[in-house]
């Protein structure tokens, strides 16, 4: 008896203290009272539109179902995070997704969030497990043959994330010698390959993350936005070099017949953009990293 | 399934098999020697050795690889332990494996009869004579049916070290799954790989027992 009360004893103090670090460890706001203190700049709010008549069966069943269901990713800080304690989605893909629902005639608590790793993307799409998706998804002809694309509402190129007192990388060109990181088998390697052939891979960022804090790479390369997340996370500590040399067309994925869904989102899109809370939402999230908002980019409407 | 003959897939595919059977080789060959050391500290009567013994066991068998992994791979470098990170994943993969080597060579020592022990000591044999000369080699001739086991699941087990930036069979899969080539083609290719390897230490082993087997 004495045993076991001690044994329950042991397990609440392990469980508490794996609670504890995991609260400061992974709340994505750590360090951004020094990034921007009270002055940080808030959060867009979005006026929900109503009575949205749209001839979009994905539209027709959310309705009937009173909620909007919008595939996220959910490990990427300040752009689709999910704080695993509250169960609070933030971030700037996070911001997209929730103008358009607005524009869709659905409050933010009327969001369900359905977190899918980039394998399961399209399969999700096409079966209707969800109603679109919104998360770092780059549009490409490929994936244009199962699903559609609204947007792009954010131009990514790959660059480089270096400490922020890093002065001898500048860019791609002198990286070379230098040691790289990135995700296992990733296309980001190809295209590094071509600068530096010392790359470290990890199968997360957030591992190549750490391994940059600790000085044992020299940078971590993948899409800006990503690593711009991650600069505004140690926004004291790390920092974007600017110099993108991809490009990659981040689109809202939807199912492959929904047009009108399509036109309504690139229209949500557009009107957002418009009246400056595109700028907002950027502001809020990824600019805490210390980059300015590049212009909106011009939506495709194919 | 043709795709393993394009563009330079298959140097991919075979710089990852390789990879994959130099880690599993220096891993085996570590596990082997500290699993041997550790089941001799098990049964040592130093109350210390046996305690470090068990702790080991307890610890790596319990722990999941990729924690392993994971602690080897960060947590040395500030310790200022710094390795290549095939060298890591040795050591990950070999401290993991050495302690059910451990405990399947402790087995095999308990079905030695003790009188050999014994006879041993009263020939004036010390403990690592004892052990070394007497017990062991009896002891691993029993076990080498389950020991075949731990060796063949070692290989498998390799594949965490692809997400610890060893670019061995897992690492390519990653690579040719970007590269968006069909789901079913990769894997049949590198379960085949995995299905050499396996099946080559199985026969080594079967080998070993038709040669070994201890008549009762």
């Amino acid at each position: 008896m004495r045993t076991r009360r001690t044994l329950a004893v042991a397990l609440c103090a392990i469980a508490l203290t794996a609670t504890a670090a995991c609260g400061k460890d992974g709340t994505p706001g750590a360090d951004k009272a020094s990034a921007g203190g009270s002055a940080a700049p808030a959060l867009p709010t979005y006026t929900v539109k109503t009575d949205v008549k749209l001839d979009s069966p994905a539209l027709a069943a959310a309705k009937k179902r009173g909620q909007l269901i919008i595939g996220a990713k959910s490990d990427q800080p300040f752009l689709g995070w999910e704080d695993l304690a509250s169960g609070d989605r933030s971030g700037f893909d996070i911001e997209i997704a929730k103008m358009v629902a607005a524009d869709l005639g659905f409050t933010p608590q009327q969001i369900k969030w359905q977190t899918l790793v980039s394998s399961q993307r399209e399969p999700a799409i096409s079966n209707g497990q969800i109603d679109f998706y919104v998360g770092t998804y780059s549009i490409n002809d490929e994936r244009k043959k199962t699903v559609s694309f609204a947007g792009p509402y954010y131009v990514a190129g790959q660059d480089l994330l270096v400490k922020a007192d890093n002065t001898a990388i500048t860019g791609p060109e002198s990286v070379n010698g230098k040691n790289v990181c990135t995700a296992t088998g990733s296309t980001s390697i190809k295209n590094i390959q071509q600068y530096s052939p010392k790359i470290t891979q990890f199968d997360t960022y957030s591992a190549c993350v750490e391994k940059l804090m600790s000085g044992e790479v020299d940078a971590v390369t993948t899409d800006d936005a990503i690593l711009k997340g991650y600069a505004s996370k140690y926004a004291t500590k790390l920092k974007v070099v600017g110099k993108p040399f991809t490009k990659e067309n981040y689109g809202v994925g939807l199912n492959k017949d929904d047009k009108a869904l399509r036109d309504a989102i690139s229209d949500a899109l557009k009107a957002h953009q418009d009246n400056g809370d595109w700028k907002k939402a950027y502001d809020a999230t990824l600019g805490l990293s210390g980059s300015t908002a590049p212009q909106p980019p011009v939506l495709e409407r194919y | 399934m043709g795709f393993l003959f394009e563009d330079g897939n298959f140097a991919l595919f075979r710089d990852g098999f390789l990879q994959t059977i130099e880690l599993s080789a220096l891993s085996a060959l570590l596990a082997l020697l500290l699993g041997t050391l550790l089941a001799a500290c098990r049964v040592s009567p130093v109350p210390v050795l046996r305690g470090f013994g068990t702790t080991w066991v307890t610890l790596f068998r319990n722990t999941p690889l990729t924690v392993l992994f994971f602690a080897v791979t960060f947590g040395l470098p500030p310790l200022g332990v710094h390795f290549s990170h095939l060298t890591f994943a040795v050591l990950a993969l070999g401290g993991y494996t050495a302690s059910f080597v451990c405990e399947v060579l402790r087995s095999g020592i308990n079905t030695v009869p003790l009188g050999q022990a014994e006879a041993a000591r009263s020939l004036g044999m010390t403990f690592g004579q004892t052990l070394t000369q007497i017990v062991l080699p009896q002891a691993a001739r029993t076990v080498l049916a389950p020991m075949s086991s731990v060796f063949i699941a070692l290989p498998r087990n390799s594949a965490i070290a692809g997400a610890f930036s060893v670019s061995e069979l897992y690492s390519a899969q990653q690579t040719f799954s970007e590269r968006g080539y069909s789901i079913f083609a990769i894997f049949f290719w590198v379960a085949c790989a995995y299905l050499v390897i396996s099946a080559t230490v199985a026969l080594l082993f079967r080998s070993l027992e038709n040669r070994l087997a201890v008549a009762r």
